[in-house]
């Protein structure tokens, strides 16, 4: 087990993705931001949060979960149960910023484009990510905005630990055969 | 987490746990069904036989809206404008179907225990869609999902099933489902239409309709099944409405408000009257829009255990 980000680094880089989303979008009135379930939505959380604090204004965040949009249903072994899914906007020509805590093969943002897309027309789509796993893509998809680029094999294993659901805030890198999770 | 059971025959044979996670699994397609795009992907490689043996409006439009609402494709079968009527038999009917590569079975039969027979001669996952007077588990489960949506819980509440128990698919597949979530139970009708020895099940039995209504939280209406019927059981439908059927008075005489239910179709007139299924009693409606919402949990929660 090796720390990539420890606590005081965590929260640097999680507020400067949180300025660059400022930068980027300035007033965000046609910006609508969305956390992917499960572990999405504490990053984007705390970034909503940080933004909404910052610049005194209510940004339009929902959450979106994409089980039923999955490509491994009938691979897996067991049936994914589906997250709430709480989207109270409309998304038609707006700016929509998805957030997810690690981008690995891409087949989550996928999935999460193809479930957005039901909800209406974007005039466009972003990504932003705490962690790029590069090198283990399955599907040209990248983010916007990288918190931390990272090297490793496929075998290993990156965790996002926040302190509001694992007791703190820390992202480590498993080497799944040592160790047991 | 995922069902204990591969097919759904019957209510009895699933627990608590799984008639709870189909509940919270229907609260999710629910929501997808107030959306504008009212369809996900998720059984977008399945294909779905419907094989209808018998009539059926309510329970049949349900599981194929159910079926297109998951991305699914679906083939429907009558038995009357099929095979079937030069005498082929249900395992040939079904296996000739799945071998042009069909994944899953929802099935309605006259004969009690079809779908149980079959599920052990063909490998793709059953639906029991009603058997003869044995159950109709989606029915039940959108019945007590219904009820749970109104109350949060199942738990205590006091339901009662009136009508024909006898030879009510509804009735058996009700008891299961509420006594499983803890509800308390209580059937009423003319005491030829209750079956001897039903309070083994654990429920208790009131042949006084007016008594029942006073002690319940909810009614559940069945319709007299006057097609499985082969020997009279009640003089006349008049003497049956007379001293069985529902109507808005009663409703109103009663010191509390208690919710009707009824599976469909509806005799007006004769279990219920006019005015009382078309009350703010009634949730007859909800249970048919909770319908779709339950099938699809079924669908999908089964659909992950198909031969592959």
């Amino acid at each position: 087990m090796k720390t990539i980000l420890d606590k005081n680094k965590f929260n640097i880089v999680i507020e400067r993705l949180a300025n660059q989303l400022i930068e980027n979008h300035y007033t965000f009135d046609q910006t609508v931001l969305i956390g992917i379930q499960p572990r999405g939505v504490f990053l984007a959380d705390r970034i909503v949060s940080y933004i909404e604090n910052i610049l005194q204004i209510q940004l339009q965040y929902g959450k979106l979960d994409i089980t039923f949009y999955r490509d491994d249903y009938h691979t897996s072994k067991n049936v994914h149960l589906p997250d709430i899914t709480n989207i109270e906007f409309s998304i038609e020509n707006k700016k929509v910023v998805l957030i997810d805590d690690v981008l690995f093969t891409g087949r989550t943002i996928r999935s999460a484009m193809e479930a957005i897309i039901d909800f209406g027309r974007p005039s466009k789509v972003e990504l932003l990510t705490l962690i790029d796993r590069r090198f283990s893509r399955q599907l040209p998809i990248q983010a916007d905005y990288i918190g931390l680029t990272i090297d490793s094999i496929l075998s290993q294993k990156v965790k996002v630990l926040w302190a509001e659901h694992d007791k703190k805030d820390e992202v480590i890198l498993l080497d799944t055969e040592n160790d047991k999770n | 987490m995922s069902l204990s059971t591969k097919h759904l025959l019957g209510i009895k044979n699933l627990n608590a746990n799984d008639i709870e996670l189909i509940f919270q699994t229907a609260d999710t397609f629910k929501g997808i069904l107030q959306r504008p795009i009212k369809k996900v992907p998720s059984l977008r490689d399945t294909t779905i036989v419907n094989l209808f043996y018998e009539n059926s409006t309510r329970t049949r439009i349900s599981f194929e809206l159910a079926e297109k609402r998951l991305g699914a494709d679906t083939i429907n079968f009558t038995a009357s404008s099929s095979s079937v009527s030069k005498g082929e038999t249900l395992i040939d009917t079904v296996k000739n179907i799945l071998s042009m590569k069909v994944d899953m079975v929802v099935m309605r039969h006259q004969a009690s225990g079809a779908p149980h027979f079959l599920s052990q001669h063909i490998p793709a996952a059953i639906i029991n869609a009603g058997d003869g007077t044995n159950e109709h588990p989606t029915q039940a489960l959108l019945d007590s999902y219904s009820i749970r949506e109104k109350f949060n819980t199942l738990k205590d509440k006091k339901i009662t099933i009136i009508g024909d128990i006898m030879h009510s698919r509804v009735a058996l597949s009700n008891i299961y489902c509420l006594k499983k979530m803890g509800a308390k139970v209580t059937v009423s009708g003319p005491p030829t239409l209750i079956p001897k020895h039903i309070e083994s099940l654990g429920v208790q039995v009131t042949y006084n309709v007016a008594e029942a209504l006073e002690w319940c939280d909810v009614a559940n209406v069945l319709r007299i099944q006057l097609e499985r019927q082969n020997m009279p059981l009640f003089s006349t439908l008049r003497e049956y409405s007379l001293y069985y059927g529902i109507n808005k008075k009663m409703l109103d005489s009663l010191k509390k408000e208690i919710l009707i239910m009824h599976p469909g179709p509806i005799n007006r007139g004769v279990e219920l009257s006019s005015d009382a299924a078309d009350s703010h009693h009634s949730i007859i409606l909800n249970q048919v829009e909770n319908g779709v919402a339950i099938r699809m949990a079924v669908l999908y929660l089964l659909s992950g255990k198909t031969t592959s």
